[in-house]
Parts: C-alpha cells; sequence; structure tokens
C-alpha cells in the first residue's frame, strides 16, 4: 500500500458540544473501530483521528478544538477538502453477543462512538469536565453521562461510576478511551473485578505505519501494535499511566 | 538448524549477523532498539542526537510510493543530556548500539560526543550526508571532503570509539569524501544516506505533500545506486562499508555484500516487511548460501569485483 494522503470533500458538519465539531466526507474506508486516519491539511499539518461516524460511503471525523490544527479543522466548511490516509492500527476486538460496557472520558469517546454501533447489548458511560462538553447526547440517548462538576448527570469521575455500577452487575468487556490516567484506573479497577478489558491509547505521531518510532510506549509502537491493546498487553507496558513522549523524544511523566 | 555462521567483524565489534538497524528508523527509544535487536538485527543504531533538543518539521513527515518511502522527518531528537539518560543501562540490549551523532558545527559534534561518554555505545556515526534539515548535512556543506576531514578529526580526538562516517549518494566524488574520512581516522564508511532530495505532489491538493516539500528519497529507488556507490568505496578505501538503501531481502543483503559491504543497513526494509525484517533477511541469505555452495558469509565481501 503507498502511504499517501487522498483528498477528499467535506459533506456535511455536525456541532457536537461547545468545541467539538464533526467534518463528514465521502469515503469508503476498510475500517474497524478504534483504527485511525492520518488526516493532512496542505501546507499545514497532519495529525490522527479516529473514525467516529462510518455509514456505508460516508465517513466523519470528530475534532475537539484545542490548537491551530483543530482550529483550522473548525474553520473547514461544507465543500472544502481534506486529506485522509488509513486507516491505520489495531482496532477493539468485538464480540456482538456478549454484553460490554465503554467508558468515554472527554474526546476519546470518539473513538467509541462507532464500536458502540456495532455492538447490541452495550452500556455506554461518557465523562465530561462540564455539561456543555458532552457528546453524542442525541446519537446515544441510552449514554450514563458523569460531569466533574455535577453539572448534569452523575457528580464525579467515569471511574467513580463504573465501580459503583459493578457492585450490581457486570460485563464480559469493557472498553475505554480518554485521559490516560482515567484509562489507567478503568483498567486496573477490571482487572480487580475480572473483567476483560481494552483501551485505545493516544501518542504523537508521525508516520502512522510503524517507522519513524515517535509513538513509542514501552517497545509497543502505538500506531501499528495499537492503538488498542488489551489489559494484558498493558500490563507489560510500563509508560501506560505514566509516561508520553514529546515531539523532541523526550520523555515526560504524565 | 543451519551450520552457516553469519556473524561478521566490522572494526573489531562482533556481530552475530550483518544486519544493522540503520539510523532514523524506530532508534527513537532504548525500548524499541531492544525491540529490534530481539527480532533479529545483529546492530542497532539511534535516531540521530544533536546537542540541544528539536522538534523537528511538521507534518507529513514520512510518506511511500511505488519505488520507497520518501521522508524529512527533521532530525527531532531531545537533545544529548535527555539522549544520554533514555539510552543510558545500554546492556539491556543484546547487540552493539551505535550512536548517531550530528552537529551544525564540528564543535557542536564534539559535544554530543563528550555527552554521550558515559555511555555503553559501540560506535559513532555521523551523517555528514542529510539532504533535507537547514542546518545540517549536505544543506551546511558538510559532505565536502574539507568539512568531512575538519569534523571526523575533531571527533577523533575525542573518543577512542569506532567512527562510521555516513555519506551521500548525490556527491559524485563521493571516494574522494570517503578518503578524506577515512585520512581524518574513521573507522568505516556507511554508504549511503537517502538521495534526492525529492518531491512528491497531491496533484489534487496541488501541493507538496510533505511539510518540508521536499525529503530524502529511500527504498527499492536507492538500491542501485547504493550498490554501485558501495562497489566504488570497496576499491578507494582501506576501511569497511556499512552498506545502505534499499536493502529488505536476503538477496539484497548479499548483493550489497558483493559490491563490497562488511554490513548491511536496514531502514526502509521495516515499511516493506514488519519489524522482523531482520530475522527474514538473514534467513534469506542463509537459505541462499546453502543453495549456492557458500559456508563463510565473509567470502562474499567483494566477490562481484573483477
Amino acid at each position: 500500500m503507498i502511504e499517501q494522503p487522498r483528498i477528499v470533500k467535506i459533506c456535511d458538519i455536525l456541532e457536537e458540544s461547545a468545541n467539538v465539531r464533526t467534518l463528514f466526507f465521502k469515503r469508503i474506508l476498510d475500517f474497524m473501530p478504534g483504527q485511525f486516519v492520518m488526516v493532512w491539511i496542505p501546507l499545514l499539518d497532519e495529525k490522527p483521528f479516529t473514525i467516529s461516524y462510518m455509514q456505508k460511503d460516508i465517513a466523519g471525523i470528530s475534532v475537539l478544538k484545542r490548537g491551530i490544527f483543530t482550529q483550522a479543522l473548525h474553520a473547514k466548511k461544507i465543500g472544502d477538502s481534506i486529506g485522509i490516509r488509513g486507516p491505520y492500527g489495531k482496532g477493539f476486538h468485538t464480540q456482538t453477543k456478549l454484553n460490554a460496557c465503554v467508558v468515554g472520558g472527554g474526546i476519546g469517546m470518539a473513538s467509541l462512538a462507532t464500536l458502540v454501533d456495532a455492538l447490541s447489548d452495550i452500556t455506554i458511560i461518557q465523562g465530561a469536565r462540564t455539561s456543555s462538553e458532552i457528546i453524542y447526547k442525541t446519537r446515544f440517548p441510552e449514554m450514563k453521562l458523569c460531569t466533574d462538576d455535577g453539572s448534569f448527570g452523575f457528580k464525579g469521575t467515569t471511574v467513580d461510576f463504573l465501580r459503583e455500577l459493578l457492585n450490581t452487575r457486570t460485563f464480559h468487556k469493557v472498553y475505554t478511551c480518554g485521559p490516560e490516567k482515567m484509562m489507567y484506573q478503568v483498567v486496573e479497577l477490571c482487572k480487580n473485578r475480572g473483567i476483560d478489558c481494552e483501551a485505545s491509547l493516544d501518542r504523537y505521531m508521525k508516520c502512522g505505519f510503524g517507522v519513524c518510532g515517535q509513538c513509542d510506549c514501552s517497545g509497543q509502537r502505538v500506531c501499528i501494535e495499537g492503538p488498542v491493546f488489551t489489559a494484558t498487553e498493558l500490563s507489560r507496558m510500563e509508560d501506560f499511566g505514566r509516561i508520553h513522549i514529546l515531539k523532541t523524544g523526550e520523555r515526560i511523566t504524565i | 538448524m543451519s551450520s552457516i555462521d553469519l556473524s561478521v567483524h566490522l572494526c573489531n565489534i562482533r556481530l552475530s549477523n550483518p544486519t544493522i538497524l540503520a539510523s532514523g528508523i524506530l532508534g527513537t527509544t532504548r525500548a524499541l532498539l531492544k525491540r529490534v535487536a530481539e527480532s533479529g538485527a545483529g546492530a542497532v543504531t539511534t535516531k540521530s542526537i544533536s546537542n540541544e533538543p528539536r522538534e523537528g518539521h511538521k507534518n507529513p513527515t514520512v510518506i511511500t510510493f511505488d519505488g520507497g518511502m520518501l521522508n524529512a522527518v527533521g532530525y527531532s531528537n531531545p537533545g544529548v543530556d535527555a539522549a544520554a539518560r533514555e539510552f543510558s543501562n545500554l546492556q539491556v540490549i543484546n547487540v552493539p548500539v551505535i550512536a548517531s551523532v550530528i552537529g551544525t558545527q564540528k564543535e557542536d559534534f564534539a559535544r554530543v560526543v563528550d555527552g554521550l561518554s558515559d555511555t555503553n555505545f559501540s560506535a559513532i556515526e555521523i551523517p555528514l550526508s542529510c539532504p533535507h534539515t537547514p542546518g545540517f548535512g549536505l544543506l551546511a556543506g558538510q559532505g565536502t571532503p574539507e568539512a568531512t576531514f575538519a569534523i571526523t578529526s575533531e571527533i577523533r580526538k575525542i573518543t577512542k570509539l569506532p567512527i562510521f562516517v555516513k555519506l551521500s549518494p548525490n556527491i559524485p566524488e563521493i571516494c574522494t569524501v570517503a578518503k578524506a574520512a577515512e585520512d581524518a581516522g574513521a573507522d568505516a564508511i556507511t554508504a549511503v544516506n537517502s538521495m534526492g532530495p525529492g518531491m512528491i505532489i497531491n496533484i489534487e491538493a496541488q501541493k507538496p505533500i510533505l511539510h518540508f516539500k521536499v525529503g530524502g528519497v529511500t527504498g527499492d529507488a536507492l538500491r542501485p545506486i547504493a550498490i554501485r556507490c558501495v562497489y566504488d568505496l570497496y576499491k578507494a578505501v582501506n576501511i569497511p562499508i556499512i552498506g545502505v538503501g534499499g536493502v529488505s531481502t536476503g538477496r539484497h543483503s548479499i548483493e550489497m555484500m558483493m559490491a563490497g559491504a562488511s554490513a548491511v543497513g536496514i531502514g526502509t526494509g521495516v515499511y516493506y516487511r514488519g519489524i522482523d525484517v531482520f530475522k527474514k533477511v538473514c534467513e534469506e541469505m542463509v537459505q541462499w548460501m546453502e543453495e549456492n555452495n557458500f559456508d563463510n558469509i565473509n567470502s562474499i565481501i567483494g566477490i562481484a569485483h573483477d
């Protein structure tokens, strides 16, 4: 496969929250929930995004506005173009008939959304800092919502909510994506309760296909061996929940 | 199990096989170098280390095409102090580790080599040949015989480790540059760096894809040029040559050694065949040697010469 971006036109835009919007484009992608694409704005930059909607020939990426690149994506209008390459990486392992739970924190919910679409018996937990940052509220009306400030739903973290929930019921599998400290706690909680768990990691990426070494996490290339890892794999990755690598390659404690 | 032994000696460093992870691919962390060693490489090279931290070019930095790969990563690295921490305790890696060292001035190279003096690197490689990073390599005039001599001499003064000088395939007088490196005390020549720079334009966007617009060409497109450079260098210098450029199979590796390489770098091969390309190349070399009645890898070095 030749790893170069292909240009797609934005065909629709959906406001998901105060600072998240979804850009839709026409493109048939051989995509598994949890995989990602590299999104290119010519002359500006290129960054990884999960596909958050996948319907026949229409795909969508949900973009949180937080830096120059995501601001530029937010400035795109219907009819504007972006470059897409991928999908890349390993997605979530799914068993459609078994009951499962997804735990999303912030924009991490985007990488769980197509997984929710694919599963039939699913409990959805989303955590946000405040009510205006909750996404997919009408898309997943049955979603259990947690806010740090208590402005909507459960006041507290998704980890607190999941812990309480597990006192009364269990799941065959828990999938999580969000801030790494949150995912670390979800994975630990599931291990303690004997529940199978998978987490999708976020690292600064360059090539996306396993040659540059930028997205290393304890010898695993997040772009190719990940971004989804099983709890067993994560337990061998010392950097999970602790260390990120900056653009320069320097390790920092998270 | 085959009786064929692939081990080679490179400047008194024993390699269990001739494959070396080339600089710039996967060499960002100790953990990844360890994994590459466990994937069969005979030696591994770090991503290039400069005195100061560098973020490198913006993305896209690495793309591919039907003839190989085009990259302009721009020497992102955490700087020598953080690199010395990252690459401490190299004993956990069971093959020799080569430090790739870059600088804008010869004193700069020396500071980096000095900053790594408490680590356990087996050799220092200096790429004086990068075609796509302002301030370094070709864009800083480091590829001339004079600059190559000056930089190599400066490093020779402060380290006893073997010095490998990595050369550009772009320069017609590559043998003159190699001799300047040899005269300055280099212990081996690494040939070659990426060629070019080249450019790939996305015709729908009507713009070059790489953020830096141009980048070094590696992979299949580079191999015949790398083979020719190694062939010419083998006649021109008396120090060993590490052949790099488009090697991703056992046949390529044999070809490179027949041209005169004592060891073979693999970089873009990781893209073609995965992280275990080293093991695959070695297995294919053994198979070829069995089929063609060679039992000693050293006997094929330079065999293509008259």
